[in-house]
Parts: structure tokens; sequence; C-alpha cells
């Protein structure tokens, strides 16, 4: 019976562990230049080639949270990264930018480049996350740009408190496999809002998938009303767009887009795609519940 | 019912009555604990210290509970203070439910550091109904105890059925409850449960003892 049974736990591991290779390779291709541990996860950062990359999770499976090519590292290689830039469409020359997520700094830094002026605060609550951002992805701080290791929520509330606003504000923390679940409510979001100057614009990179897809937009629509809708065919995830003084219409969206395509070239950022992608068509279920602090099961959403 | 034979001690409870009752608070304890984060969150984030904090807290209360329920226990042990810790512990919960937006503002504001922020909220929120939600372990052990040979088993079977109730507290909340409910009616719900656990021990002392008396006379 013991033998037996070992035979069988030998197998599911050997099994398990074949599994496991076959998956590996289309995750992780490179060499692991650096590891890091931090209070939330396992921080990789992986290098193949030119290409470099921070992953999370390693072993359970994630994906590259973000990437450079190390001899262009100011191209973005990821689709919702440059996406975020859509935002530019609706405000087109921003003075505050608030970041919520840092990742490999990519964001900031392209911010920062393009609008040296603008003062860039961007909140990490991962200070693991900004060591390696500093040391593997050039990520430097100038001197109108500030990271603060926080969680986005009591930041955003603490700004409003002291009456602090921003005229682009981008939400990236839903990153891995775990949702942050305070910042998917009608409570944040009217936080978020308190802190938006009147012509700001929110840029939010969320799921285009699973049931959290129909809540969350029905959250946003709650909050903001009519918002922008943005999706690529070649990515999984969707940037909502929202604005508190109107949107602007189709021909407004494409004279901007003309007027950034060239400032945005080396970034990689195609800004002149993405007018007619954005889109104020309703394609979820509306009957679906409000997110609110009391109700935000977010994690338990996106399994179903 | 059954089993229950004539002791000396003049009040006692059905054992199955206060094993029921200690399912119930291991239960409770644990749904709130769970619901601790999701309160905390909108003013000190999801990070590991806020869990860190509220764990802390209901360590620290448990054990205060552990230690004053015991002390309670020693001289003439009472169903009627049984169920006041079931009715206390429900009722000093109510302030979570609407009070926690003004406990958690002004520590908000005066405390930077979202650790200790949390900290501070939790003791507030949590401490009180936690530590009367403890006291009911030793009270348990204390009234199903009748011979000192047998005390061991029933501590060791109390525990069994107080932490299968936080096991169960635990997923039900996690896995489900939030899905069906707002945050506010589960706790609405825990609070109900724990005052007519209370009012289930008061009943059954009145129909068992007046049960005793009659049979005495």
């Amino acid at each position: 019976m013991l033998t037996l049974s070992k035979n069988y736990c030998c197998r599911a591991a050997i099994g398990l562990l074949l599994g496991l290779l076959n998956l590996l390779p289309s995750v992780v291709v490179g060499e692991t230049i650096h590891e890091e541990r931090s209070k939330y996860r396992d921080i990789a950062v992986i290098q193949n080639g030119d290409r470099r990359c921070l992953l999370f999770n390693v072993h359970r499976g994630d994906r590259n949270q973000t990437c450079m090519f190390l001899s262009e590292p100011e191209r973005l290689v990821f689709d919702y990264t440059r996406m975020s830039f859509a935002g530019l469409l609706v405000k087109p020359d921003p003075k505050r930018i608030l970041i919520i997520g840092l990742g490999g700094g990519s964001l900031p830094m392209t911010f920062s480049s393009l609008f040296p002026d603008a003062q860039i605060d961007t909140v990490e609550i991962d200070d693991a996350v900004v060591k390696v951002a500093r040391e593997f992805f050039f990520f430097e701080e100038t001197e109108n740009m500030t990271v603060y290791v926080d969680d986005g929520r009591p930041f955003i509330k603490r700004a409003s408190i002291r009456k602090q606003t921003y005229d682009y504000i981008i939400l990236d923390a839903f990153s891995g496999d775990y949702i942050p679940e305070h910042m998917l409510t009608e409570e944040f979001l009217e936080e978020v809002k308190s802190i938006m100057t009147e012509d700001g614009v929110l840029v939010a990179n969320t799921f285009s998938t699973s049931r959290l897809y129909d809540h969350e937009s029905v959250t946003y629509q709650r909050v903001f009303g009519e918002f922008f809708n943005f999706k690529l065919p070649t990515s999984g995830n969707r940037i909502i767009i929202a604005k508190l003084n109107g949107l602007p219409g189709q021909d407004q969206l494409i004279e901007q887009a003309e007027s950034l395509v060239a400032s945005l070239e080396k970034f990689g950022v195609p800004i002149d795609e993405y007018p007619r992608r954005l889109s104020t068509r309703i394609d979820w279920d509306m009957s679906r519940r409000v997110l609110t602090d009391q109700y935000s099961p977010g994690n338990l959403l996106k399994e179903q | 019912m059954a089993t229950r034979k004539p002791s000396l001690q003049e009040n006692t409870l059905p054992q199955n009555i206060v094993i029921a009752m200690a399912f119930v608070s291991g239960f409770t304890i644990m749904t709130i604990e769970m619901l601790g984060a999701r309160i905390l969150s909108p003013y000190f984030g999801g990070s590991l210290s806020v869990w860190g904090s509220i764990i802390t807290i209901f360590m620290l209360a448990l054990a205060m509970g552990y230690l004053i329920g015991g002390r309670l226990s020693t001289r003439s042990p009472s169903p009627k203070m049984y169920a006041s810790f079931f009715i206390a512990a429900g009722v000093s919960s109510i302030p979570v439910i609407l009070f926690s937006d003004s406990i958690m503002e002004p520590i908000f504001l005066s405390i930077e550091d979202p650790r200790y922020g949390s900290l501070f909220a939790s003791i507030f929120l949590f401490f009180i109904p936690t530590s009367i939600l403890g006291m009911i372990s030793p009270y348990s052990v204390r009234l199903m105890v009748k011979t000192q040979e047998h005390s061991g088993h029933m501590a060791g079977l109390l525990f069994f059925i107080s932490t299968v109730g936080s096991a169960a507290g635990t997923l039900g909340t996690s896995f489900y409850f939030v899905l069906w409910f707002e945050v506010n009616q589960i706790l609405w719900g825990a609070i109900a449960s724990l005052i007519l656990a209370g009012c289930i021990i008061l009943a059954t002392n009145l129909l068992t003892n007046g049960a005793r008396k009659s049979e005495v006379t």
C-alpha cells in the first residue's frame, strides 16, 4: 500500500515537473541576471540578448511586467504601456502627472522626456520594485519627479485632503494575478475624481476579460459617465480614458494625434492609430453590480 | 440531553449547546477578522502590513480574552455570564458598522505611516469585541468539565470545534460571503448570530434549571 502511494507521488511529481518544464520556455526566456525578494513577490530581471524584462512571481508562471531593449531604452515594448499615452489625445499638455504603479519606470521616464517641466509623482507599493527599476531599468528621478513608496488609495485620499490636483492620472496597479480590490470601487474613483483638474484625464489600465470587465465598466460609468474604452486586437488589456468635462469628438482626436505623432515616434507609440480605437460603445452587461467599498470581490469575479 | 448526568454543579448547560456555541464563536471571530482588511483598506491600503496589524490585534485581544475569561470562570461559572459574553461581543461589534469612518478618519489624518495607522485603527475597531469573544473559550471549557480526568478531553474537543468553526468562518467569508453580500450585511449577520447564541444559552438555562428545580422539589 505504502509503495503504491509512494510510486503515485513520484509519478505525480514527475508529471508536474514535466508540465512546468513545458510551460517555462514560453514564459521565461533568457538568463536571470538578478533576483529580488520583496514583501509582496519574487522579482526577477531576465535578459535575452538585447531584451531585458522585469518579472513578478516567476515560479508561479507570471508573465513579464515590463521589458526594455537595451539598445533603444526609450522604445516602449508593450502595447499597454504605449496605450497609456492615448490620454494625451484628450489632455495634450499635462503639467501635473500622477502614476500609480511604477513597474520598470518606463512611464514616468517617458513623460519626463516628453514634458520636462511637468511635475511627475509616482506611487509604488513595493520598495523592491523601485530599487530594481533604478538598478536595472535606468530609472532615474529628475528634479520634477518623485517616487512615493505607498499604497495608491491612501496616497490619493491624502492628496485629496491636501487639495492637490493632477491633470493626468494613470492607474497601473493591476498587475500579476492579484488585484488590489480597494482600487476598483466607486468610492476610490470618487477620490480620484476629487484630485483631477477640471480638464484632467484618468487613464486606467484594466481588464478586458472575465466578469470583472462588466462590473468595472459599470463602476466607471457610474462615476465618470461616458468614457473612452480603448482596446487593441494585439493586447489583452483595455484602457479606460475618463474625463470630467466631456469627451472630444473623433475629428478633434485625429487632429490631436497628428500633432503628437512626431514627438511620440521615438518611443514607439503609434498615436495616429489610436483615435479610431477609442470607443464609447457600451459592450458590457449594464445590469452588473457597481463595485463599492462594501462590495468588491474583484479577485473572485476575475475567476468567473 | 440524554447523556447528561445530574451533576453536583448548580448551573450547567447541555454539552451540545456549549459545543455549538464554541463553533459560533470561532466562526464569527474569523468572519470579522477577514472583513477587517476590507474595512481598513480604503484608509490604509491593502499592503501586507495592514494584514499584519489586524492579525496582531486579534491575537492580542484573544490572548487578553483567554486570560480574563479563565479568571472569571473560576468562581461559580454561570450560563448567564456565558450568554452575556456573546451578547456583549455582538453589541460591541456594532460600532464597526456604524462608526468605522469616524473612527478611522482621525487616525488616518494624524498618523501618516499606514502601518501604525492600521494598527491603531484595528485596536479601536476590533480589540473590545475580539477580547470578549476570547473569553468564551476558557469559559466553555469550565462549563464542560465535570471531572478532573476528562478535563483535557473536553478542552481538546472545544479547541477542535472552535477551530473548525474558525476555518469555516474564514473560508465562508473569503470565498462566498463577500461575493454574495456587502461587508456590513455580513457583519450584521455575525452580530445577529452572536446575540441569538446568547439568547439560546439563556433560554436553555432557564429550561434546564427550571426542570432541575422541579426534579428536586
